[in-house]
């Protein structure tokens, strides 16, 4: 019983984790019919930025304490967000009215060159995040012992969902991405700036991304330049899963993803923790290839 | 001038749709274009409303031209329009379609008092305000796109085949509300394929015909014209 309590609890870490980053692949989707390759590294960057900018604001060779993950985290959003915003603008509106595949060749260039950027900036080996980051309190739950750390991811990934779950749904340029999101064409005639709301969807999308590869820093600890590509992959599953271009989709698509791995690696076998991972998008892919929240569509001429 | 359409060409990518067309648009009248499918009348009103491609020509609203904005800043301009198939954001409620309108409008009072005429143009709307517009029959969707258009406070509207796939009777009722809102200081551009009602709702009308316009007058004058009559109005 104490064991499956604090398996539900990582999963539920995990997939918060997963689901910040499927909410990057799913809002660009939405409007752009587009698989953002290189959200993935963008969440490697955060990682990065998270530790850099983190032993930066100690002073002379001391860390700074605990506290200070909050406003690193925040500028790491914040840096995030712009650098999806630039990738935007370089990599995919020069070609956004050449065919998609060029877009998702161009997605996949992007992707090569931010790996390569993050090997050549940090090197290749993997980095550490220090200790003082990673707070090593357990709090007891029901008189289970949960790792404070775990329960502040799923806090903040929560927190975060919600806030953009309120963002979209009730406020007007919120309106204005979901509209976006349904036809260009109608929400420009409604005077929506199309090209601002996409700039928007990157920014947020990279944004959380980047929160999320803070968030995997502390959590694990270790953090190299090709997380991004598992991790990557995965929050596509958990965004297939959930239904892609469903922003409660991706939320949910995450949280579960977290879960059956988690207690499918806890309960079957560790080695097969991505097996099992790959094998729920192969069963959504062929049971119903729209996700669970996704809906049946007819594919626009 | 009120709108002036110049020498417009004007497709999509590199297929050529209009060669060349030029029309106006007088404050306070009702126009319409006609033609059979294909001849270009969706593609004139995208043009206007900043959509489509355009290789030559311009388009000017009160003198200035629009065919150089964006179609987010042709819309602030006071151009709507309620596009051929409606085009109503599905999933979104009636509500959130209407306030998706009125996105251009700073001004949450202004907002309001537009709401509450519109609704009065459109009581069943009103009634379905917080269903998801996907929801709604044909002639409540019809009705939808028309009031989002209206919901920007638009000087000029821009109608695409208003009455496409309704009953006679709603049908009517759409003409009728054009001619409402005609009265109530909007300038309407509106294309149908529906001839005969259109010209007798219309001052002035224009033929479209593979993307050259082939005849323009009064709309008493083309009702009566033999040629119109034969390829237009049945017979």
């Amino acid at each position: 019983m104490d064991q499956l309590f604090q398996q539900l609890v990582n999963g539920l870490a995990v997939g918060g984790i997963y689901a910040l980053v499927a909410l990057g692949y799913t809002m660009v989707y939405g409007v752009l019919k587009l698989i953002n390759f290189a959200h993935g590294d963008l969440f490697t960057i955060g990682a990065y930025l998270g530790l850099t900018l983190f032993v930066a604001m100690g002073s002379a060779g001391t860390l700074p304490g605990f506290a200070a993950v909050l406003p690193v985290a925040v500028m790491v959003m914040g840096l995030t967000a712009l650098l999806g915003g630039v990738l935007e603008r370089v990599a995919y509106r020069p070609l956004r009215k050449a065919g998609r595949l060029s877009a998702v060749v161009s997605a996949l260039g992007a992707s090569i060159f931010f790996q390569n950027a993050v090997m050549l900036v940090w090197g290749a080996n993997y980095e550490v995040y220090p200790e003082v980051m990673r707070p090593s309190a357990v709090i007891f739950l029901f008189d289970t012992g949960v790792p404070l750390i775990r329960l502040l991811i799923i806090g903040v990934s929560l927190l975060l969902m919600l806030t953009l779950y309120g963002f979209i749904h009730h406020t007007r340029t919120g309106t204005a991405v979901r509209a976006a999101a349904i036809d260009q064409g109608a929400a420009a005639l409604m005077g929506i700036n199309v090209n601002r709301i996409i700039t928007l969807v990157f920014l947020i999308g990279a944004g959380l991304g980047g929160a999320a590869g803070i968030m995997v820093g502390m959590s694990y600890g270790q953090i190299d330049f090709s997380m991004g590509f598992s991790y990557g992959l995965k929050a596509f599953t958990a965004a297939v899963l959930g239904g892609i271009g469903n922003i409660p989709g991706a939320m949910l698509g995450g949280m579960l993803l977290g879960l059956i791995e988690t207690l499918g690696s806890a309960y079957l076998t560790i080695a097969w923790k991505d097996a099992i991972s790959f094998l729920v998008l192969i069963l959504i892919l062929i049971i119903r290839p729209t996700g669970i929240l996704g809906e049946r569509t007819a594919e626009k001429l | 001038m009120f709108l002036e359409v110049d020498e417009l060409r004007a497709g999509y990518g590199p297929v050529q749709v209009l060669h060349g067309i030029s029309l106006h648009v007088e404050k306070g009248e009702i126009v319409t274009i006609l033609g059979a499918n294909g001849a270009g009348k969706t593609t004139t009103l995208l043009s206007v409303s900043g959509l489509a491609d355009i290789t030559g020509g311009a388009v000017r609203l009160r003198g200035k031209d629009i065919h150089t904005l964006p179609a987010d800043e042709i819309v602030a301009r006071g151009l709507t329009q309620a596009p051929e198939g409606r085009r109503i954001f599905g999933p979104l409620s009636v509500m959130e379609n209407l306030r998706l309108g009125a996105f251009t409008v700073k001004d949450r009072k202004a907002v309001a008092r537009t709401l509450e005429q519109v609704f009065e143009l459109f009581p069943r709307l009103s009634e379905r305000r917080s269903q998801p517009a996907g929801t709604l029959s044909g002639g409540e969707q019809q009705m939808l796109a028309i009031a989002r258009a209206l919901m920007a406070r638009p000087r000029l509207l821009l109608l695409d085949e208003p009455s496409l796939g309704l009953a006679p009777l709603l049908v009517k009722a759409i003409f009728e509300t054009v001619h409402a809102i005609n009265e109530s200081g909007v300038t309407v551009l509106l294309v149908e394929q529906n001839a005969r009602a259109a010209l007798k709702l219309a001052r002035r009308g224009y033929i479209l015909e593979m993307g050259r316009i082939v005849m323009e007058g009064d709309a008493a004058a083309l009702l009566a014209d033999p040629g119109v009559q034969q390829a237009y109005l049945g017979g």
